[in-house]
């Protein structure tokens, strides 16, 4: 296989083929996991083709998950763990912050920890609760821990490579309605940094930076604004943390003006923190305040109301329309 | 096996006392309510036989013997040189094992040089019997680093602050040994406190689900800080392994030759493939948690009085003198060798340099970040400006 249009959690699945294949230490630790393939299938046929001490099916406890995952990592092992679903993350909050996170620092070095938590994040799928949240700042503010999520097949298929290669324990938020979206993978290109924004569309008026299941909606944003005459830049950051300030600043010095987009909640989230270094270091070139668009200060509702809270198309063109209004 | 039966502060009720269930209640232990606990040498430091576990010691020599004494009191007399370097100052906090000498030497010398070891952050004794020289234990407790010393040198992972973590990262490493086909073994130290954790929960599922190599061998030394054992289970805690399938036992803490005995027992297994064991060292901690506790508002006098008379350090001394495996030139080499290795470890502790500024940044990544970088370099910026200042 060299290039071919692939889902993106098909993409994820090729992807984790290629590490086992690759290295023996490599490991798919999760609930599910196994003869399921995960709830979303991403891990589908790899116990079959990779054996129970491989593709491992795990008690149904996400502390333990990520607490034996570590010790694994201690051993020399590369596990790569699932978290079902995003809200489900919790209990394993405790041991990612202050034991993934930590470890290498508190060995002044001489440990390392490489292990990838797999969650699959964000909503418009209709799901009941806790299914549907993106707690991706509560990661991206501790340090020791790498924050990913990419938008596109590609991006999927190779930053899993990289996060799997990286000898730092990666968070890879994995958009779950994009899923299902097909995308050209060329197993056999060269990828970018893991950490580096991308330029997904050339624009002059103004900058909408977004990650994950938010790129899709910022080109449909695009594509709109563009009847009425706008010209949109559209950056995928890619990396949540650390964040490619360079390349938002790039884009910004050109556009002058800025509106991040995310489905967590603004208040304290990762648009909350371009804002404030793009302030810094963009103050003389923005010809508008910085904005915002997200999820409100309020529990994810039910999903009869996702649409609601969910950053859509009005939403960003009515935040476009402010910021030219300056 | 011998029935303890003059601990102070015990679980108030066994699994066998249903009809109390659910109440409160202060009633005195009743008699044959305690469970049994493995001992092989009484508080007046006799040997006593034990049909299981004898021979996991049978082909010990009085020189080993000695070893274990002296690994106990010099882990002692370092205890409370690092307890006054505290209350000197020069320590910012210790959390002192006094007392539980016995559970950390004897286990810790049941241990092969292959085993690996994941410690809470009292596990003094251990160190010690890992070959981790003491000095390296004060580092985090001075200020000047989080660790202090390279896990794997001497197998023995770094101090685990949050309770609990540590015992799945043991089972994680044993399920890695496992799949590794090595015959080593994990032991995993925790304390009755850290029973009453999800993560000790987990890692029992886990460990029993995957048949890993791992002993768990949880301290119970009565007090979680101010909370005894009795706000922890309602059952006794060795007790809690069956219901995970594996075995548990509960050893005398204050016993060396058990604890070595049935450590090596439970290593044994899980070397054989048998999977993971509970034991439970019932021990009691004659200092405070920490340096910052103040025991007196919460437990009585009497209680500590009635656990001294089972120190597990005069108690083999009993048993070495009863058996002619020493003379009076032992005891005193010994004193002073614990002078020395007080002087040193004091001097070393006074002789730690502060880490330099930039080590804020160092090792917060392996692969480096960004952000990091530019604070870094913001850092020393600022610093860099002080320097002009004073015209450098």
């Amino acid at each position: 296989m060299a290039a071919e249009k692939l889902a993106l959690a098909k993409a994820i699945n090729e992807s984790l083929r290629r590490a086992l294949e690759t290295d023996p230490k490599v490991l798919i630790m999760g609930e599910d996991v196994g003869k399921l393939g995960g709830v979303f299938r991403v891990t589908d046929g790899l116990q079959k083709d990779f054996g129970e001490q491989r593709v491992i099916d795990t008690p149904l406890a996400e502390s333990g998950i990520v607490g034996t995952a570590i010790g694994l990592a201690l051993r020399g092992y590369r596990p790569v763990v699932e978290i079902q679903f995003d809200g489900f993350v919790f209990p394993a909050y405790d041991q990612i912050v202050t034991q993934l996170a930590k470890m290498h620092a508190r060995s002044l070095g001489k440990v390392k920890l490489p292990v990838v938590v797999r969650i699959p994040y964000g909503g418009g799928i209709g799901a009941v609760e806790h299914h549907s949240e993106s707690p991706e700042a509560l990661f991206a503010h501790v340090a020791g821990l790498k924050v990913v999520s990419p938008s596109n097949s590609f991006d999927a298929y190779w930053m899993m490579q990289q996060a799997i290669q990286s000898d730092d324990p990666v968070i890879f938020f994995e958009p779950k309605r994009r899923y299902w979206d097909k995308g050209e993978v060329n197993t056999e290109a060269i990828p970018g940094p893991l950490h580096k924004a991308q330029v997904v569309r050339e624009g002059t008026d103004l900058t909408l930076v977004a990650y994950g299941p938010m790129v899709k909606l910022c080109r449909e944003v695009a594509d709109a604004a563009a009847e009425e005459g706008r010209n949109l830049e559209i950056l995928d950051l890619r990396s949540v943390s650390p964040l490619d300030f360079d390349s938002i600043q790039a884009s910004v010095e050109k556009t002058r003006r800025l509106i991040v987009v995310h489905e967590a909640p603004v208040f304290f989230g990762s648009g909350a923190e371009i804002a404030a270094r793009i302030t810094e270091r963009c103050f003389y070139h923005l010809e508008a305040p910085v904005l915002r668009v997200g999820g409100y200060h309020a529990p994810y509702p039910p999903a009869r109301l996702e649409e609601e809270y969910l950053p859509g198309l009005d939403r960003v063109l009515d935040a476009v329309d402010r910021a030219l209004a300056y | 096996m011998t029935v303890e039966s003059t601990a102070a502060r015990t679980p108030r009720r066994s699994a066998s006392t249903k009809s109390t269930a659910g109440k409160r209640t202060t009633a005195k232990k009743q008699p044959g309510t305690e469970p049994e606990l493995v001992q092989l040498l009484t508080p007046e430091g006799k040997r006593v036989k034990d049909a299981t576990y004898d021979k996991y010691v049978a082909g010990i020599t009085p020189e080993e013997l000695r070893g274990l004494y002296r690994d106990m009191v010099l882990t002692r007399r370092f205890d409370a040189e690092a307890t006054s370097l505290q209350r000197q100052g020069e320590l910012g906090l210790w959390a002192s094992l006094l007392g539980q000498e016995a559970a950390q030497i004897g286990s810790g010398r049941a241990t092969r040089e292959d085993d690996y070891v994941f410690p809470t952050y009292r596990e003094h004794g251990v160190a010690w019997c890992r070959g981790v020289d003491p000095s390296n234990l004060l580092g985090m407790f001075r200020g000047v680093n989080n660790g202090g010393w390279d896990p794997n040198t001497n197998n023995f992972q770094l101090y685990t602050i949050v309770i609990g973590s540590q015992t799945l990262h043991a089972t994680g490493y044993a399920m890695g040994i496992a799949k590794d086909g090595a015959d080593s073994a994990v032991i995993a130290y925790f304390g009755d406190g850290a029973s009453s954790q999800g993560d000790v929960a987990e890692s029992f599922t886990f460990s029993a689900v995957y048949n890993a190599p791992v002993v768990f061998f949880c301290q119970n030394n009565q007090w979680a800080i101010s909370e005894p054992t009795e706000k922890q289970t309602r059952v006794p805690l060795y007790q809690r392994a069956q219901g995970f399938g594996f075995p548990g036992v509960r050893v005398d803490g204050n016993d060396v030759l058990a604890c070595l005995a049935v450590t090596k027992w439970a290593l044994e297994r899980a070397r054989n493939g048998e999977g993971p064991t509970l034991v439970e060292a019932y021990t009691y901690r004659m200092g405070a948690h920490t340096t910052s506790d103040d025991p007196t508002k919460y437990r009585a006098d009497e209680e500590r009085v009635a656990w001294e008379a089972k120190d597990p350090i005069l108690r083999l001394r009993r048993y070495l003198e009863a058996s002619n495996h020493t003379d009076d030139g032992f005891f005193a080499e010994l004193e002073a060798e614990s002078e020395a290795l007080g002087k040193r470890v004091r001097e070393a502790v006074r002789a730690m340099p502060d880490p330099d500024h930039f080590a804020i940044f160092e090792h917060a990544y392996a692969d480096g970040h960004a952000l990091v970088d530019e604070e870094r370099a913001q850092f020393a910026a600022y610093q860099a400006s002080f320097a002009e200042e004073e015209g450098v």
